[in-house]
């Protein structure tokens, strides 16, 4: 295609193109491999690695915006914890996540009990929803949960309900799962949480965010890591599953090759114009 | 085509459409996606806001512990259960709105003191802790490691990369010379990094497309 015609090309072509390769992949799947990568590999383990029965911290730290990313991994990492029988303890850190939270919460719940597998709300789980005051509330949790979270989403007292008869603080947990789309999240996780009360912790995040968090994965500080819908994808491949995020893999590595390709382009197009300009 | 008869959903179907149409020209019906957008979520926070904040953690335990219902009284705190003691914050907080007034916007200055302790013992603590000790303690690690070549390779590659980087960023010597070289290679470094970080920006923002599409399709449409 000569330079001159991809220089003056309308940009709009490029959303079409682009609105397309993601738009095919949804209505005719095509089913390009999903290899899940070590830091998937790792967060699976850790979960895998909980004593069943246990009771563990997931503070799913977003909001609307981020449910393609967040809301597949939270899914699939309850389901994994509910086959273990785990004791799932739910926090929510951005104010307008709780109803999304709940909602993911009670439909997973009820996949369970189609099956015939009692899930209690209060005794299986619980979501405590919302608190204001970010690093102020993980600190604060260190020193007693029930006191942070007087009344769980429901406004039913926390002292009353019997999944948090025994929770005190973070050493009644066997491991934090934090689903986080930024601010506060894995990062405040990390510094007022595992480094300060030594709580194993894995995370699940958006891929805009994913490279902040690579560095904890690599000192040890995080056992595992998904990073946005890649990161999903694999987790549902290496637990048998074909949810949201499968879905979505397709026109993803449709729109990353299409991407690539514009780049590349830009800069033939940037370098057939530095020649052209050389005297 | 079985299309959805749920209002919420074909509302929330619309407005996204309208909010593509831009990808075309400007036009009203985005305009008015957009002021819609803008409206509804001010009102949203707002509101949610003052329930799960002000009225949650500020005006109903204040009813509380003058309500007289609460055995102790109202200055019988413990932990979690601050009662009459919440005045002082509530105070400060309203502290905070004197920055309207010219002459008392002093006052705020003592709220804004509270607030930046605060979070900066928290976030000294928490930084020094997580991110300093931790990762200097991380980046300390053998260069060679007998009988996992790869992992070695990692290692020298990370060490490499890691003073490289740390030398770009020192601006006392002017980069000619020896240093000028070593901050070249840490550029390198620095652009891959870059790289990677745009590369899971794209995947995020495609991811969000397909959310819409997804919605478009399924909740909408019911085409899967």
């Amino acid at each position: 295609m000569p330079i001159a015609v991809l220089e003056k090309l309308d940009r709009r072509w490029l959303f079409l193109v682009l609105g397309l390769l993601v738009l095919g992949p949804l209505l005719w799947p095509i089913g390009l491999p999903v290899v899940p990568s070590r830091p998937v590999i790792q967060f699976r383990d850790a979960i895998a690695a909980v004593p069943q029965g246990s009771t563990v911290l997931m503070s799913c730290d977003y909001d609307p915006a981020s449910r393609p990313e967040l809301v597949p991994m939270t899914v699939t990492a309850l389901r994994q914890l509910w086959d273990r029988h785990c004791r799932v303890v739910v926090t929510v850190l951005w104010n307008g996540g709780p109803a999304l939270v709940d909602q993911t919460i009670e439909s997973v719940a009820n996949e369970y009990r189609a099956r015939g597998i009692r899930l209690v709300d209060g005794v299986d789980y619980v979501n405590l929803g919302y608190k204001s005051g970010n690093e102020a509330v993980m600190v604060l949790m260190g020193q007693g949960v029930k006191s942070t979270f007087p009344v769980d989403q429901h406004g039913r007292p926390t002292s009353s309900l019997p999944i948090l008869r025994e929770v005190r603080n973070y050493s009644s947990f066997a491991l934090l799962v934090n689903i986080s789309a930024g601010y506060p999240g894995t990062k405040e996780w990390e510094q007022q949480v595992n480094s300060r009360f030594h709580l194993p912790m894995v995370s699940g995040c958006t891929a805009v965010s994913a490279p902040e968090y690579y560095p904890y994965l690599q000192s040890g500080q995080l056992r595992g890591m998904l990073g946005g819908m890649a990161g999903a994808a694999e987790y549902e491949k290496l637990r048998g599953e074909r949810g949201p995020a499968t879905h979505g893999m397709d026109a993803q590595s449709l729109a990353h090759l299409f991407i690539a390709a514009c780049i590349v382009l830009g800069n033939v197009v940037h370098w057939g114009r530095r020649r052209g300009a050389r005297p | 085509m079985n299309v959805s008869t749920d209002f919420g959903v074909w509302v929330g179907a619309l407005l996204t459409l309208f909010i593509f149409s831009f990808l075309y020209k400007d036009n009203p019906l985005y305009k008015l996606a957009e002021h819609l957008f803008v409206g509804v979520s001010a009102g949203y926070y707002i509101v949610l806001n003052y329930w799960t904040v002000i009225h949650a953690n500020l005006v109903e335990p204040l009813a509380a512990a003058f309500g007289g219902h609460l055995s102790g009284g109202p200055f019988h705190a413990q932990q979690g259960d601050y009662r009459a003691f919440l005045v002082l914050p509530g105070l400060l907080g309203l502290l905070l709105f004197s920055r309207l007034f010219a002459r008392a916007e002093w006052l705020s200055r003592w709220s804004l003191a509270v607030i930046i302790g605060v979070y900066a013992g928290l976030k000294t603590t928490g930084f020094a802790q997580g991110d300093l000790v931790a990762q200097v303690q991380a980046s300390l690690q053998p260069l060679w490691i007998a009988g996992h070549f790869w992992a070695s390779v990692n290692a020298i590659l990370f060490t490499v990369g890691l003073l490289t980087s740390l030398l770009f960023f020192y601006y006392s010597r002017e980069h000619k010379g020896v240093l000028g070289g070593v901050s070249r290679v840490g550029v390198w470094f620095l652009m891959i990094s870059f790289g990677a970080g745009y590369g899971y920006t794209v995947m995020s923002r495609v991811s969000l497309l397909i959310g819409r599409f997804q919605y478009l399709i399924e909740d909408w449409l019911h085409l899967r």
